[in-house]
């Protein structure tokens, strides 16, 4: 029935690319000394971890010694912002959205009960924030400002340089979950002024469980889990040696085509939108230019984003949706209620991400199946007749 | 998630469409996630002759709805109003937990439609 399989969920993960799995493999069963061990089979692993830790670091112009490997962007978050909670001697204010992934939401409403302060600031109609909103938020103990890159729902762009400059001019810390942009968009840790940066290495075609925090040289965080010495204690256990090697290998290809990778998604994207939109009744979520290359967000009026995923998948087309019926929790995305979507937009919203490996032919695919299933749903649907 | 029933009806649902000479319609939203659903019927002899639906939502919830129209039509008044949300979901094959409200909406729209007709009927 299906003439084609279509993935364009990259914002929930990609796949491993041949030549990283194939640079992890040694990792498993040959080269599988502890990098901790004196002795020369550990020694060997230790350079290999090393050498990973340098590309990473090179890829987002950090010195390797600020790199610290995690588990992944949840685990990052955690410990950036858990970490320079706890290192205080007594409670103050956290500056954060209201868009962030719940990896850092989730923690900010911790860091509430512990008796910290949070500011979670609002966003315009694209899911912006505005910098000069975070200027006015500081207060005199304000110790850390946490705003994503990129947020992973509708792919907005955030100010961060701007919100690096404010958060380095008023010497306050500054934390950004850059998941979704690292190997996407070129991305420099100096540039934006950052403290602390997550990163993830399933997000751009590297292994899960793996990722990455960015500290910067002098910052110092209280650590989440005890044990050993691992990553300067930062991240006590044995290190996902795989992981890290297969982390390592995936950025410096991702950032190797960076420019080449972002005008191709882009086009696509674009051309992806605009099939969308000629549909009528298809409103596009988020910022219409600052936005991941690869993201395309749009709410179908009159219809339900989940019995349109499903259709979807149907014809072997893989998507996303931010709609309460597939979140399992009832309730829109937060994401999209910040914005400002009325409860039927919300609902009615479908995230393709884009990302390497789709072609022109696969959004050529989509748009010629989306015509007859929102047709479908729509002639279903009572709003859609009474509009 | 869903069982193959509910992707079944999801894909071929029975008994879409609006009925222009319905003897009663209902309506419901669920106040829960915001789906909603239009249901009309036509009696004759105290007896569901012919019934219809539209609805806005997901997955469970077109499914439900055409499982019930399905399993109304042809029943009598009486037969009719005992039928609930709980029979909707076990003639799917069940729901995922999450997703029972769902069968709610399509029961509820069946209870207003023959409450809607009874008041015809008195009037």
């Amino acid at each position: 029935m299906q003439s084609r399989l279509v993935y364009m969920d990259h914002g929930a993960t990609t796949p491993v690319r041949p030549e990283v799995y194939d640079y992890m493999k040694p990792y498993f069963s040959e080269l599988y000394g502890n990098p901790s061990s004196l002795h020369a089979f550990g020694r060997k692993v230790r350079q290999a971890v090393e050498e990973a830790r340098k590309k990473t670091a090179a890829a987002i112009g950090a010195n390797p010694e600020e790199i610290y490997f995690t588990a992944g962007g949840t685990e990052s978050n955690n410990i950036a912002l858990r970490g320079t909670a706890r290192k205080r001697a007594k409670p103050g204010h956290v500056i954060t959205s209201s868009i962030e992934h719940h990896a850092v939401l989730d923690v900010c409403h911790d860091l509430e009960k512990e008796g910290h302060r949070v500011t979670f600031l609002p966003v315009d109609r694209y899911g912006r924030i505005d910098p000069d909103a975070v200027k006015k938020a500081i207060e005199k103990d304000t110790f850390i400002i946490s705003i994503m890159a990129a947020n992973n729902e509708i792919g907005t762009l955030q100010p961060i340089r701007e919100i690096g400059a404010i958060a380095r001019e008023y010497g306050v810390l500054f934390h950004t979950d850059a998941v979704q942009v690292v190997g996407q968009l070129p991305l420099d840790v100096n540039t934006i002024n950052a403290d602390f940066l997550s990163l993830s290495a399933h997000k751009f075609n590297g292994p899960k469980g793996i990722g990455a925090l960015f500290m910067k040289k002098g910052a110092k965080i209280d650590p989440l889990y005890r044990g050993g010495s691992q990553e300067g204690k930062i991240r006590p256990g044995t290190e996902n040696v795989p992981g890290i090697i297969g982390l390592g290998k995936a950025l410096e290809v991702a950032v190797s085509e960076i420019s080449e990778k972002k005008s191709k998604i882009e086009t696509l994207r674009d051309r992806l939108i605009e099939g969308l939109s000629a549909l009528g009744d298809v409103v596009l979520n988020g910022h219409p230019v600052e936005r991941l290359p690869g993201n395309v967000n749009v709410s179908f009026k009159y219809i339900e984003g989940e019995s349109v995923l499903l259709s979807f998948d149907m014809e072997g087309i893989f998507a996303s949706s931010g709609s309460a019926c597939s979140s399992g929790s009832l309730e829109p995305s937060h994401v999209l209620s910040a914005i400002g979507l009325d409860h039927a937009t919300a609902h009615g919203s479908v995230r393709f991400s884009l990302g390497f490996g789709n072609s022109e032919e696969d959004v050529d695919y989509v748009l010629e199946k989306a015509p007859p299933i929102v047709e479908r749903l729509r002639s279903m649907s009572p709003t859609y007749h009474a509009r | 998630m869903y069982s193959e029933k509910v992707m079944e009806h999801f894909n071929n649902p029975r008994n879409v469409g609006e009925l222009n000479d319905a003897d009663a319609i209902g309506e419901t939203g669920s106040f829960k996630c915001g789906d909603t659903m239009k249901l009309y019927i036509k009696v004759k002899d105290d007896r569901i002759e012919d019934i219809k639906f539209q609805t806005y939502g997901c997955g469970a919830a077109i499914a439900s709805s055409s499982m019930l129209t399905e399993m109304v039509k042809g029943k009598t008044i009486e037969e009719a109003l005992k039928i609930n949300n709980q029979d909707v979901a076990n003639e799917l094959g069940g729901l995922p937990p999450m997703k029972l409200h769902c069968s709610n909406l399509a029961a509820d729209a069946l209870q207003d439609a023959l409450a809607n007709y009874r008041l015809k009927q008195q009037s």
